[in-house]
């Protein structure tokens, strides 16, 4: 399967964390500095959890969302902001969200096994899931956009260029818009686990990128979705970026049978849910989102 | 009915350059059609350094100061106006939209595009404004400009470029630390405080 990253062809693998040489700033990855391995990466990262668990036990709030001053992932040093977000009431236009529709997404955009000629290799599988407001209401007709690495755990983008195999009839990228009841539906390829550059070793275990509009522009995010029992999950800064193991766990997928698909593709649920709404909804609003909700 | 907790974000990465760009993404309307200006900037990390990997959504009122519910953002016919783009920075940190200047949302109000940050290695997306530089008395009375200290305030205000375009650049760190918003009770991590934090203050 993947090939191990070994420091001769290191050099050849310019992956997440390094940028290109025509970027002056590839200072901040401190080329200089002794290679960090996979110890060293994930001593940081049990400590961090450590101290965590010690303030949840001293009636610390639960953290919900990744932190964004997250040292394991090297990147982030320099690109999280040290001043406290600043508290807003969100106004007007932040209580809306844009609106997509089918002019803008073709129904066939949430396959994204049938966008060339051929069949992708690997293993064809189908994320599915609902869409929903903190308050438990289907974001309706909204935009969900999806990108990944093969089966392989190669990217199509020039920066990704570590020696496992392109796929001519895989691009990875997918769009949909969500159903009345909020559900989106993807069929893939299941993406490999994907070496990177963040320390000596580095995996990033198998994810898809997921990004969501809300009802309020607010409620927008961009996330990761991964695969049950990973053996990569503690191993990874970016998915322990987010403390709290429940939180963790809200971006893993669940198998699900019922979703699997006889002779053709393995099923994944996976249910998103946005904050909550600032806006007073209308009648129409909630009658529409709570008509479309029974099932 | 009970709050959901929210799924917490997770950085945009490096590889969504084949993605989330489409074509006219920053042409919220065409280049040189009557009262389209150019909204530019650059983003920058802690060091002064500018950031070739970082993608900025803006949404934003019309003129007239309404808000736009229509499709096409996606795939845009070049005369409807939606309010919504998409910019991804080249190689020297710089982004580029055409839009229009925002018209206030409510009489009196101090016009403002909502932003949305994102960028290899940031872990979360930011929200932040950039408000348009006129209108003193407006911007005087706005809720958010008038809960920031005058140094702070600055980064969230754009400056008129001579060819009546705006310039507004990104800090995420350091120096000129652009404001970022938390809208629903976060600390300075991105995490939430208690879910009435974000309506406590209305």
């Amino acid at each position: 399967m993947l090939q191990e990253v070994n420091p001769e062809n290191a050099g050849q693998i310019e992956a997440d964390e390094l940028v290109s040489a025509a970027e002056p700033q590839a200072a901040h990855s401190r080329p200089d500095k002794a290679v960090e391995t996979q110890q060293d990466l994930s001593n940081e990262i049990q400590a961090i959890g450590e101290a965590y668990r010690r303030a949840l036990k001293d009636g610390a709030k639960p953290e919900t969302q990744p932190r964004l001053d997250y040292a394991p992932y090297r990147s982030s040093i320099l690109r999280h902001p040290t001043k406290s977000l600043h508290h807003a009431d969100p106004e007007t236009i932040e209580l809306y969200s844009p609106a997509f529709g089918h002019q803008d997404v073709h129904a066939l955009e949430s396959d994204l096994t049938i966008q060339h000629n051929g069949e992708p290799q690997g293993e064809r599988m189908i994320v599915q899931g609902r869409v929903l407001d903190g308050d438990g209401r289907p974001v309706a007709g909204q935009l969900v956009e999806i990108w990944q690495a093969n089966a392989a755990g190669r990217y199509i983008h020039k920066r990704d260029q570590h020696p496992a195999p392109l796929d001519p009839n895989f691009t990875g990228v997918g769009r949909c818009i969500t159903g009345p009841d909020g559900t989106y539906r993807f069929t893939t390829i299941k993406p490999g686990a994907y070496p990177w550059k963040n320390h000596l070793n580095a995996w990033r275990p198998a994810h898809i990128h997921f990004s969501l509009f809300g009802t309020e522009f607010t409620q927008r995010i961009v996330t990761q979705m991964y695969f049950p029992g990973d053996q990569l999950f503690p191993l990874d800064p970016i998915y322990q970026s987010i403390v709290d193991q429940d939180a963790r766990d809200r971006l893993v997928a669940q198998y699900d049978h019922s979703l699997t698909s006889p002779e053709w593709a393995l099923g994944y649920n996976w249910d998103i849910i946005l904050t909550g709404s600032k806006r007073t909804w209308t009648e129409n609003e909630a009658f529409a989102a709570s008509g479309d909700d029974e099932e | 009915m009970s709050k959901l907790t929210a799924t917490p974000g997770q950085t945009v990465g490096p590889f969504y350059g084949y993605a989330l760009p489409y074509p006219k993404d920053n042409e919220l309307l065409a280049p040189g059609s009557p009262g389209s200006i150019r909204l530019q900037g650059t983003v920058y990390d802690g060091a002064g350094h500018t950031i070739p990997d970082a993608i900025l959504e803006i949404w934003q009122p019309d003129s007239e100061g309404n808000i736009v519910q229509k499709t096409g953002s996606l795939v845009r016919d070049g005369y409807t106006f939606t309010g919504w783009g998409r910019a991804s920075v080249g190689n020297s940190g710089v982004y580029t939209f055409t839009t229009v200047n925002p018209g206030p949302t409510t009489a009196g109000a101090a016009p403002f595009i909502s932003v949305a940050v994102f960028a290899r290695g940031l872990m979360n997306r930011l929200f932040t404004r950039v408000y348009l530089p006129e209108n003193e008395e407006a911007l005087a009375k706005d809720p958010l400009l008038s809960s920031l200290d005058p140094e702070r305030r600055k980064t969230v205000i754009a400056r008129r470029d001579p060819d009546g375009g705006l310039t507004w650049d990104v800090r995420l760190q350091g120096e000129g630390e652009t404001v970022f918003l938390d809208f629903h009770g976060e600390d300075a991590d991105g995490n939430a405080q208690g879910d009435e934090a974000g309506g406590a203050s209305k």
